[in-house]
């Protein structure tokens, strides 16, 4: 009996805006469920709040809702569409949770509406703590040792049970504060006491430790006969106690010998046999290092973040053989994608290693702390596949684009050996270049070993790569030596760089010794059979498997690699779209991407993928084997910008906007030449290489004024400036990385930022709509609630935007697609910045206009013109809908990160709020990225002296609708005179920590606190925002948000009475 | 120091020596496992072969002694793409390579492990030579052409008969080069084992007054075992129950009928799918055989398929008619490979009296 034919209508559901712990996987895995349900005959019904996606996408779904992922917003949809069952275990935990609490409440069973895939019974017995502990136990599996304790006593008693080292884990004190390791009995008494003594509700945990132990996980699947497969394992470098999010992982395990991994496996399949899971599911032991002893520390009972990281590893589609599981098929119904003639039920093998790395956003953050921990913070990874670790990890190091490429960073190197020997005991990112200079300085394995726990087979793949580092600076370099370090996974550059010779000549030097790198396929069985899957990876073993075809009409799209803050999935979306549409023209298209969580990596997107990092070198390689007839490098953020140049030196035709053209945008001299032969003014300003100009240009122009880094994406690093001093301290910042390019220097202007994504032939220009940004200029676009159509701007500044978009388009030559901000004030229009490229709202636009932007844009690249697609030129039609942008942060994951909006963008996602009447748009907004509008309680107002006069009315306006206020001193004083009725809150450096306690009531609805100047972190701001953060009580820090939010609740909207819009029809 | 392996079709993969340095001619085959090289090195159906591990690299968590599947290591050589530096796992007694020099296994490292898998796949399993020089590829190639494998089966079987443990239930088991975690298998479930030389009467084993009787795994081809498929012929035609693995099966096979064949390149790895046909469950099983019973040879009035290979089709087990015979192409006792079907060793103890 393969599939249940009884499911005729699905819903799915997403994951919601991209957070930390929930990024493009989610994206990938939902995509590839909806074209699996398509090609079924199955119609799907889609909800996901987050407008980035590619599973949003008109052809992905029969029914698309761009809607918050709310209980009530879900249920209406299901009342209005009436699907006869729901795919809940592919949308994360966002998705799980909200399947969960529909069943458990009635509603699908009320609706006739099934639970496909894992029985609720069983992903409530994986996700429940105690139902998960229990039934562990049944089945005689170990969990971690843990009892919750309310006095010292008991906690003694408990540990004298487990045995000791145990770890004190408070309940319900913010950031994890008071508890710790103890070892003996003395310190556990210590650390219980101060921690029952700060916990709320006076409990702490106490649980056996089992740091140090190894990490492993099993990707594992089953179905409804009960066939189990476990499709990869992998074990994390770094030792149980950070998260796995931010380990460096590599598959298959390499440590474990048979017996281990076979006791693990085992009790993998043991544990999902007795959940009885329905498709993917992803089992997390801990194993100790010196024994067979293990612990299971918890099962995700659904497709998650490994099992995106485990397909791309193995190539086998979890995804979609989830999605058919859940419909009914058994694995050995379902045909194996990548050889097309066995099964789906097999086990995977490898025959190469593959190295994730995470992607933290500490730069975004440099308050934060970068400690690793349980708590994830990275935002996104990359992978690298190769037939050895060494090469692995030097490929994800440099997929990582964080100006590395090998194991030197040069701030470390400058430690002190004293200062080396502490810094291995802090896990944070930078640590495996901490044991890589410790081996440079003779610090021993095993001492490495003894401080770090990871695993002396990794440190000796480090110390490899020291040694050959050693031997490249000190050796003549013969071919021999050439080879191994090709084959340990050194660029050119490095090795021209140790060994002091040019690049040329290594490059010559390996051509002459036929020292080239091969590509090689991911076959999913170690070659055991011939595979279809044109999925490749670079290795220095000859034999290149990657067959180039005759085609000659063969383009490369560059991918935009991991999800960071500033490019996130928009960037996938774009890659994705534009392979899409050149295959529809006839082109063989050949994809370059690292990154493990997306749809651009999934082999059957493009007709070829390549797994590498994007760096001159690892592209060139391809492009000698390829020969392609071009480039395309506009859609892949700023990770293919960058490597536009290196493409034109290989002799790539650039497809679309021409290097020099691009180059126009991005130098700041060539950028005023054409904004001045345009006709078209910008903010005043200066480039500039130190500290002394910058000041001096500041001066000039009068503070405050705008300071950033050229050529860089999401605003790093750039910060508005009112004194000498912010001067001093924001350039030193910026050049903590070197810079090839001078830094702007320009006036900063306080006014309305507006935004323009266009097409541009070199003849006419198609613009699908103006965006307006909520907040007020100095806040990043990327961070800026977003409005389209715009509300409040004057016919006659819209015309004149769209004159300049025109102009300035054409002047550029632009080739494809643009990103244009501008800034009005004081009735003047301004741009402020010109993106020869795809930009972060291309998709919003796209969705809520109805116009395929990257498709038009790559038929315009390809030689088509505006006039002869069916779109027309000029502005195109106004939608009927109004569409908010709502920026998502992830700041509670980020321990000290300032929650406070600037000019460098700090959100990792977005949601979508869409309606034909603004506010309920921005209703939705809200209620899509978490806050809560119902309930009316306090709250609290804290503002800088030159933002009271423009708080007061909102403040009164916020009391007149039935809120609460409570203030700090100044701004209670303040509107107190001017006849609002408030309640004054001490600061609190003013002794009593009752502002402290009214955030940690819970009983605040939301707080206004705008930021004072500065990046330092001491300030009471600061510390309020934190605690907000951590206490969940959302904060704004710009008053154009609260009026905005005043505006959506002052109506007395409903969520219910909300009309959910299908994107389809728009 | 460099080393070549040349393929009986001339071709030539070059590496770097390891283990014990000797010239050796042997049959050249591919496993895929990731994880269990000390337990492939010393499972005696690897007898006259030359093992290329397709997963790169081995020696990672070194020997851990107690593993091992016979007293000593059978292949004849070894390839791998890189042969680890350190041994890292708390149980590891030595280094691999250590092992293979001690043990006067010689092999190659930084061999491009996964074009000479290709190559086996696409041309059949050959023979091939290791060696040092290669400036004579045609009289390498005319030793290797004169080189068969014989008595392999011979080699690795026990000489006397022996008894291990001291359970309840009394096992025979006829010994092919039967792997140690067969032996371990049975004892965990209270066995107590009586182990038969591969040439032993079938007379002499009945007279030891059996529950049952177990066939061992062993190398090379099934038809090479004359005198044991005789003796086998006659266990068949008593009512005693005999479970049979690998080559166990293959004889059983044979002694009634049906015909056995070489696979181009066999099955050798921890990941092959295998359908039980009445219970309509698929098992991940652990494979290592060169050679299968032909489908259509099989006598249905002797013997239905019990499992079939779900990438191949291949015959993976018999269930005999009117008998408590029961035999299967796979390894239920793992080692290396997955444990799913251990619980066939259950089933079987179940049907003695």
């Amino acid at each position: 009996m393969p599939r249940n034919k009884e499911i005729k209508k699905v819903l799915v559901i997403g994951s919601g805006p991209i957070i930390i712990g929930q990024a493009a996987e989610f994206d990938y895995a939902g995509t590839q469920a909806c074209e699996e349900l398509k090609k079924e005959g199955i119609e799907v019904v889609l909800v996901n709040s987050n407008p980035a996606t590619i599973m949003t996408d008109k052809h992905m779904a029969d029914k698309i809702y761009i809607e918050p992922i709310t209980v009530k917003t879900v249920q209406k949809i299901i009342q209005i569409e009436k699907p006869d069952s729901i795919l809940p275990n592919l949308g994360g935990q966002t998705g799980l949770n909200i399947a969960m609490e529909l069943f458990e409440s009635g509603f699908l069973e009320e609706q006739n509406v099934r639970l496909l895939g894992t029985s609720p019974e069983g992903i409530r017995n994986a996700e429940d703590r105690q139902a998960f502990k229990d039934m562990m136990e049944s089945i005689n599996e170990p969990c971690i040792a843990s009892k919750v304790v309310e006095n010292e006593d008991d906690a003694v008693e408990f540990a004298k049970q487990i045995g000791l080292p145990v770890i004190v884990r408070p309940a319900y004190t913010l950031g994890g504060t008071g508890g710790g390791i103890a070892n003996t009995e003395e310190e556990l008494r210590e650390i219980s006491e101060s921690g029952l003594r700060l916990s709320r509700v006076h409990q702490v945990l106490i649980e056996k430790c089992i740091s140090g132990w190894k990490e492993i996980e099993y990707e594992v699947m089953r179905d409804r006969k009960g066939n189990c497969i476990t499709i990869c394992n992998m074990e994390n470098v770094d030792p149980v106690g950070v998260h796995t999010g931010d380990s460096i992982v590599v598959a298959p395990s390499q440590t474990l010998a048979d017996k281990e991994y076979q006791m693990l496996r085992t009790s993998a399949i043991k544990i999902i046999s007795a959940l009885k899971i329905e498709g993917g599911c992803n089992v997390q032991f801990a194993l100790n290092p010196n024994s067979f002893e293990y612990a299971v520390i918890e099962v995700n009972p659904r497709v998650s973040r490994s099992s995106a990281l485990a397909s791309k590893a193995t190539g086998y589609p979890i995804a979609k053989v989830s999605t058919k599981i859940a419909i009914g098929y058994a694995l050995d119904e379902i045909k194996n994608e990548v050889t097309k003639k066995t099964y789906a039920c097999f086990e995977p093998v490898l025959d190469y290693v593959i190295v994730k790395i995470p992607k933290w956003p500490f730069n975004k953050f440099l308050t934060a702390s970068r400690e690793l921990g349980t708590q994830m913070k990275a935002t996104g990874e990359v992978m690298a596949i190769a037939p050895n670790i060494e090469a692995a990890l030097l490929k994800a190091i440099r997929s990582l684009e964080e100006n590395l490429d090998s194991m030197e960073m040069p701030k470390i190197k400058e430690y002190s050996t004293e200062k080396i020997m502490d810094s291995l005991h802090h896990v944070d990112n930078e640590r495996i270049w901490v044991i890589a200079e410790a081996l440079r300085r003779g610090i021993t394995l095993n001492e490495i070993y003894n401080i770090t726990k990871i695993d002396k087979f990794f440190i000796n793949k480090i110390d490899r790569i020291v040694r050959m580092e050693e031997v490249l600076k000190t050796d003549k370099l013969t071919p021999e030596i050439l080879k191994k370090a090709k084959k340990m996974g050194f660029t050119d550059n490095v090795i021209s760089r140790l060994s002091q010779r040019p690049e040329e000549e290594i490059k010559k030097m390996r051509k002459e010794n036929g020292i080239i790198a091969n590509f090689k396929l991911v076959d999913t069985c170690a070659a055991e059979f011939e595979a279809q899957t044109p999925y490749y990876y670079s290795s220095y073993d000859d034999e290149n498997e990657s067959i180039k075809s005759e085609n000659n009409k063969k383009i490369v799209v560059l991918g935009s690699g991991p999800i960071r803050i500033g490019q996130g999935i928009e960037f996938d979306y774009c890659s994705v779209h534009s392979v899409i549409s050149l295959k529809e023209l006839g082109y063989e298209t050949i994809i370059i991407n690292n990154n493990p969580e997306t749809v651009s990596t999934d082999f059957d997107i493009a007709d070829k993928l390549y797994f590498e990092p994007l760096t001159r070198e690892d592209v060139e390689n391809i492009i000698d084997v390829e020969q392609p007839y071009g480039a395309i490098v506009q859609f892949g953020g700023q990770t293919a910008i960058k490597l536009t140049k290196a493409l034109t030196e290989m002799g790539v035709r650039i497809l679309g906007t021409s290097e020099e053209n691009m180059d126009r945008a991005e130098d700041r001299e060539k950028f005023d030449e054409a904004l001045e032969k345009c006709n078209i003014l910008r903010p005043k300003g200066d480039t500039v290489f130190t500290v002394e100009e910058a000041k001096e240009v500041a001066n000039r122009l009068g503070y405050p004024v705008l300071v950033r880094p050229s050529y860089v994406l999401g605003g790093q690093g750039m910060a508005i400036a009112y004194d000498d001093a912010e001067i001093e301290e924001f350039i030193a910042e910026i050049n903590k990385i070197a810079q090839e390019h001078p830094i702007l220097v320009d006036k900063y202007m306080m006014g309305k930022e507006l935004e323009v994504d266009a097409i541009c032939d070199g003849e006419d220009v198609l613009i699908p709509g103006i965006m307006e940004h909520l907040e007020r200029a100095g806040i990043h676009s990327g961070d800026s609630m977003s409005i389209y159509p715009t509300q409040t701007i004057e016919e006659r500044h819209q015309q004149k935007i769209i004159q300049y978009t025109e102009k300035i388009a054409k002047e550029l030559n632009i080739i494809g697609v643009l990103n244009i901000q501008f800034i009005l004030c004081h009735d003047e229009v301004y741009i402020i910045e010109v993106n020869p490229r795809s930009s972060r709202t291309v998709p919003y636009i796209s969705k809520v206009t109805g116009l395929p932007v990257i498709d038009i844009a790559t038929q315009v690249i390809l030689g088509k013109k505006l006039k002869d697609l069916p779109y027309g030129i000029g502005v195109y039609k106004q939608s009927e809908y109004v569409a908010v942008k709502m920026p998502i942060f992830s700041f509670e994951k980020i321990k000290n990160a300032d929650t406070s909006l600037g000019p460098e963008m700090k959100s990792t996602g977005e949601v979508l709020g869409i309606s034909k009447v603004f506010s309920e748009a921005v209703y939705k907004a809200f209620i899509g990225s978490g806050v809560n509008l119902t309930q009316k309680g306090k709250i609290l107002i804290t503002v800088r002296d030159k933002d009271k006069a423009e708080t007061l009315p909102l403040a009164k306006e916020l009391k007149d609708i039935g809120y609460d206020i409570y203030a700090t001193s100044g701004t209670a004083n303040y509107l107190k005179e001017n006849g609002v009725e408030v309640k004054s809150v001490p600061k609190i450096w003013e002794g009593t920590n009752s502002i402290i306690d009214l955030i940690q009531s819970g009983k605040l609805s939301f707080i206004i606190n705008t930021p004072t100047k500065g990046k330092q972190s001491n300030r009471d701001g600061f510390k309020i925002r934190r605690l907000a953060v951590e206490c969940k009580v959302p904060c704004f820090t710009s008053l154009d948000t609260v009026k905005a939010l005043y505006d959506a609740i002052k109506n007395d909207i409903k969520e219910e009475d909300l009309v959910p819009v299908d994107m389809t029809k728009i | 120091m460099k080393g070549y392996l040349v393929l009986e079709n001339g071709q030539v993969f070059d590496g770097d020596r390891i283990g014990y340095h000797k010239d050796i001619i042997c049959e050249v085959v591919f496993n895929t496992s990731m994880t269990g090289y000390l337990e492939i090195f010393t499972d005696p159906s690897y007898a006259g072969q030359g093992i290329v591990m397709t997963y790169p690299l081995i020696g990672n968590y070194g020997l851990t002694l107690e593993d091992k599947e016979s007293r000593k290591p059978w292949v004849e050589a070894v390839f791998v793409h890189e042969l680890a530096e350190i041994e890292s796992n708390f149980r590891s007694k030595l280094h691999v390579e250590k092992f293979l020099k001690y043990n006067q296994i010689p092999g190659l490292q930084n061999v491009n492990t996964r074009k000479l898998t290709k190559v086996l796949r696409k041309n059949g399993t050959m023979k091939g030579m290791l060696t040092d020089d290669i400036t004579n590829i045609d009289s390498i190639l005319e030793k290797i052409k004169s080189f068969e494998n014989s008595n392999l089966v011979e080699r690795v079987s026990s000489s006397e008969i022996t008894q291990v443990g001291d359970g309840d239930i009394s096992i025979g088991l006829f010994d092919f080069g039967s792997k140690q975690n067969i032996i371990a298998s049975l004892l965990k479930r209270n066995c107590k084992i009586t182990i038969f030389p591969q040439d032993t009467p079938a007379e002499t084993i009945l007279s030891y007054n059996l529950q049952g009787i177990v066939l061992s795994n062993g190398p090379g081809n099934p038809e090479d075992c004359k005198v044991a498929i005789e003796n086998i012929k006659k266990l068949y035609n008593t009512d005693i129950p005999i479970f049979g693995i690998c080559l166990g099966h293959q004889l059983m096979g044979l002694a009634t009928g049906a015909k056995t064949y070489k696979l181009r390149y066999g099955h050798r790895g921890p990941n092959h799918p295998v359908k039980d046909v009445k219970k309509d469950r698929v098992y991940i099983t652990s494979q290592n055989h060169g050679y299968a019973i032909d489908d259509k040879t099989i006598d249905p009035e002797i013997a239905e398929v019990s499992h079939i290979n779900l990438n191949d089709n291949t015959v993976e087990g018999l269930k005999y008619k009117n008998k408590e015979i029961y035999t299967v192409q796979f390894h239920p006792e793992a080692c290396p490979g997955p444990r799913d079907t251990e619980y066939l060793f259950d089933e079987f103890l179940k049907k003695l009296k």
